[in-house]
């Protein structure tokens, strides 16, 4: 029977999903589909302009203070080597935030140097990780997605734990693995953790909504109101950092002295 | 049989794709409600056609979808499943009628059509929100978006249909 195969065949690539990473194949930064939706978000963005223009705007005026605050350095440092992040501009061309696993498509690919599990924020805070890349477009798995698992922390805490999403509603986050001897209160900031290497610390992720001990009554799930609006996204910056290459060898080099 | 009605179901799938990707899947009517108006390919395609390329139609009609919306093959699944379940179906909303050599879907009554449309779409929900959501303790939430998303597409459907009437005698 046809359909049987058929079923077995849409029902293996779909079993497939449910390991860690998206099939290669089956995205939507592939070339067919990202061209698409560049032509229809090159339609659509003129829309709201003026709104993003302001949102630029506003990012510009505060990153200008914090920059007046420190004071100008006279000299800029064009060592590069020394430069810890590095950091790209994008669109979104495709959002989506309905779904038990969002995925988000931009318009920067692997011609532009972005590369699997680089970290995609926005003016605002936190968006996701790149999951796939094809040369001009990535899809990026957005933190509304039930794979997606980054490491946070209380703002000016060291506690840090799991940052994971339940599919229950686009405005909130849950995090996980906090121990219950943290003080928290409600409104307190969540801002990514150290422990990746895919994010800078302190990038903020937004505040605590709701707190509640885990069914082990040892560590707290917080539900996380997000400072993104997930259904509004428009201008993207995507996070290159050098070092991680040289972390992940070093860990698997541990790893690996640890076995013998 | 390649004629004109050939053409026209090409000029259907792609056009369906088209408009359930760029308009449709962003919605989000609510937050969650994304219609699935491509079903209607399956209400429209004609009915003495061989099985085996309908099947196989509605299956790339799905993973076409599938493409655009990065849900690998949940549309794919979904959509095999109801072209398999078609005839079986019509037999059961248009009855003795189907055994007519000059039945046509135009010709049903009203309730008939839209008994043979929400009976597709509903099946075609279920099977995509379970695989997608996967697991039973989300069985309320499963049917939650069943009802919500299924009675968008409705009438959506609805509308497409009156608008684009196949057959007009």
């Amino acid at each position: 029977m046809l359909y049987i195969l058929l079923l077995i065949i849409s029902l293996a690539l779909s079993v497939q999903s449910h390991s860690f990473h998206q099939s290669k194949f089956f995205n939507s930064s592939n070339w067919i589909t990202g061209s698409l939706y560049q032509t229809s978000f090159n339609i659509t963005s003129y829309f709201d302009l003026k709104e993003e223009n302001n949102k630029l705007v506003e990012d510009n005026k505060k990153l200008r203070q914090a920059l007046y605050n420190i004071g100008i350095k006279d000299t800029v440092a064009m060592d590069t080597t020394a430069i810890n992040y590095k950091v790209i501009s994008g669109q979104v061309i495709k959002n989506s935030y309905s779904n038990n696993r969002n995925y988000i498509t931009i318009n920067k690919g692997k011609k532009d140097s972005i590369k699997q599990d680089m970290g995609v924020i926005t003016d605002k805070g936190i968006l996701g990780i790149i999951e796939n890349t094809s040369s001009k477009y990535a899809s990026v798995q957005s933190v509304l997605n039930q794979h997606s698992n980054i490491n946070a922390k209380i703002k000016n805490t060291d506690h840090f734990g799991s940052l994971i999403w339940n599919a229950k509603g686009y405005a909130t986050v849950q995090l996980i693995d906090i121990p219950r001897l943290v003080p928290l209160t409600i409104g307190d900031t969540i801002v990514t953790g150290a422990m990746s290497s895919i994010f800078p610390e302190n990038i903020p992720i937004g505040t605590i909504k709701e707190f509640n001990l885990d069914t082990s009554k040892s560590f707290y799930t917080i539900d996380v109101t997000l400072f993104n609006d997930m259904t509004n996204l428009k201008n993207i910056y995507i996070i290159v950092n050098p070092n991680r290459k040289e972390i992940l060898e070093l860990e698997k080099e541990t790893i690996t002295n640890d076995q013998h | 049989m390649i004629n004109t009605n050939f053409f026209i179901n090409i000029l259907r799938f792609t056009l369906l794709v088209l408009v359930q990707v760029i308009v449709f899947n962003r919605l989000n009517f609510f937050g969650f409600i994304n219609p699935m108006v491509y079903i209607l390919f399956l209400y429209w395609f004609p009915i003495k056609e061989n099985r085996v390329a309908f099947i196989g139609l509605s299956f790339l009609l799905g993973l076409s979808i599938d493409f655009f919306s990065d849900t690998m093959a949940f549309h794919a699944a979904a959509t095999a499943t109801i072209a398999y379940l078609r005839p079986a179906i019509m037999r059961f909303v248009f009855g003795i009628n189907l055994e007519f050599q000059s039945f046509k879907l135009g010709n049903a009554t009203k309730a008939q059509q839209i008994t043979f449309l929400a009976l597709l779409i509903i099946v075609h929900h279920f099977v995509f929100f379970t695989l997608e959501i996967f697991s039973f303790s989300n069985m309320l939430l499963i049917l939650k978006k069943v009802f919500a998303t299924g009675l968008a597409t409705l009438i959506l459907c609805m509308l497409f249909n009156t608008l684009f009437s196949v057959e007009k005698e």
